[in-house]
């Protein structure tokens, strides 16, 4: 009985580290490119988080399973080409049952490919842990990027538009301020989002509160730019060094 | 000829790829503290994406097409890219020494930056043919180009400004960027 309860904990245990303690929307601050491109309406939020959300699980589950088989040195051209399958058949089964979420989402279904959270949690944590713990360290960093794009994307479907999830909610009197669903609005939200972050002091990547040294990227977007990561740091280090 | 001019204005400022496509994101946020280092991030990115348009435009028509494999795209396109950004770094290491100081660092960081990919996929989307992939492709990551080096121009200015202790570091970057697109807003109303 006791073994059982332990089993269940551990479990348990990866899915809330990605949920909330390292949501990588507010916390580690990973994916911005979708963060702020899909984030236009409520929906597309959604369906571009649980795009990635499925991409994720198969691929941690995959690569978990075959994580004793591939080569350390050929592990992240591996890691690419099995992301880039299950991005692949995400997108047909995207235009084949929801083909508004296709045309909305339009290049941003293939460029999960490159979305840092995926390849950061293969190498991060499917490369070390059992394939039960990968599914589900893969389900709660999935819906925290779900719920993290659902809540911007509502927030400025409200303000740009005044519904949300394509409903109407605020009074006739309330004129919608179009620029959040524009552009520039995506940056705005994101600013006053992290400056929040910074005066409740709040963890994260983006005031350096959060841990950073667990993760493939260091912990965050701004100082991740590709699957070499350590590769580049000492790049960029030697780089210094020599000037 | 006019298609390809408005092609260029298109893709580099209209549309542009950080501003108003979000793409290339993380860099162009993470490396735009220096005006040199900017730029030189600027020019890479010009490289990779005219090189990797043109390929991908290539295996796009003359393999990918014919064979009927469209929907291998995304996992050839990574592959292609990631292959060509080490085969010309090691290129340019071997033969040109000092190209290599000038572009080498930032080269490494462009192998999974989503504005190589993306390009690659708007031209197959759009249906260019090899000389509009190209174009595309240059005027894309000359948006790129001006863009983050006109946020480190402003970032270099700002920094002895008194921003308000909670708005400093990436907010204030944000919010520069939000105001730079909004400046970009204007080229949509360009007529020709």
């Amino acid at each position: 009985m006791s073994k059982q309860n332990k089993e269940k904990t551990s479990l348990l245990e990866p899915f809330f580290n990605g949920l909330i303690k390292e949501n990588p929307t507010f916390v580690l601050m990973l994916g911005l490119c979708p963060t702020l491109a899909v984030t236009t309406s409520a929906s597309n939020a959604l369906g571009m988080g649980l795009s990635s959300t499925a991409v994720l699980v198969m691929s941690n589950l995959l690569i978990s399973l075959l994580r004793n088989i591939i080569p350390d040195k050929v592990r992240m051209p591996a890691y690419i080409v099995i992301v880039a399958s299950f991005v692949t058949m995400v997108q047909f089964i995207l235009q084949g049952y929801a083909p508004d979420i296709y045309e909305a989402l339009g290049i941003y279904i293939p460029l999960i490919v490159v979305n840092c959270i995926i390849l950061g949690r293969a190498e991060a944590y499917a490369n070390k842990h059992s394939v039960g713990l990968s599914v589900m360290d893969g389900f709660g960093m999935g819906f925290g990027f779900t719920i993290g794009l659902f809540l911007i994307g509502a927030f400025r479907e409200l303000l740009g538009a005044g519904t949300i999830m394509g409903f109407k909610v605020t009074p006739a009197s309330f004129e919608p301020a179009g620029i959040f669903v524009l552009a520039p609005g995506a940056f705005f939200v994101l600013a006053a989002l992290t400056a929040i972050q910074n005066k409740l002091k709040l963890p994260s990547a983006t005031n350096g509160s959060a841990t950073r040294s667990e993760l493939a990227c260091g912990g965050d977007c701004l100082s991740c730019h590709g699957d070499t990561c350590a590769d580049n740091k000492s790049k960029l280090e030697a780089s210094k060094n020599n000037k | 000829m006019k298609e390809l001019v408005l092609v260029f204005i298109t893709s580099a400022f209209v549309s542009n790829v950080v501003l108003s496509r979000f793409l290339g994101l993380c860099s162009f946020v993470g490396v735009s503290k220096k005006i040199k280092t900017a730029t030189g991030m600027g020019f890479a990115v010009v490289f990779v994406i005219t090189i990797a348009s043109a390929a991908a435009n290539l295996i796009y028509d003359f393999i990918l097409d014919p064979l009927n494999l469209e929907y291998l795209q995304t996992i050839v396109f990574i592959l292609v890219i990631a292959a060509l950004v080490q085969f010309v770094e090691m290129v340019i290491k071997k033969y040109s020494p000092a190209l290599y100081n000038a572009l080498g660092v930032y080269l490494a960081l462009i192998t999974t930056n989503c504005a190589v990919l993306g390009v690659a996929l708007i031209n197959v989307q759009e249906e260019f043919n090899i000389l509009f992939s190209i174009v595309n492709g240059v005027a894309t990551a000359f948006g790129y180009l001006v863009a983050i080096t006109l946020l480190a121009g402003i970032r270099e200015r700002m920094e002895n400004n008194d921003v308000p202790k909670a708005f400093q570091g990436m907010p204030i970057v944000l919010i520069t960027s939000g105001l730079m697109a909004i400046a970009f807003f204007g080229f949509s109303n360009l007529k020709f």
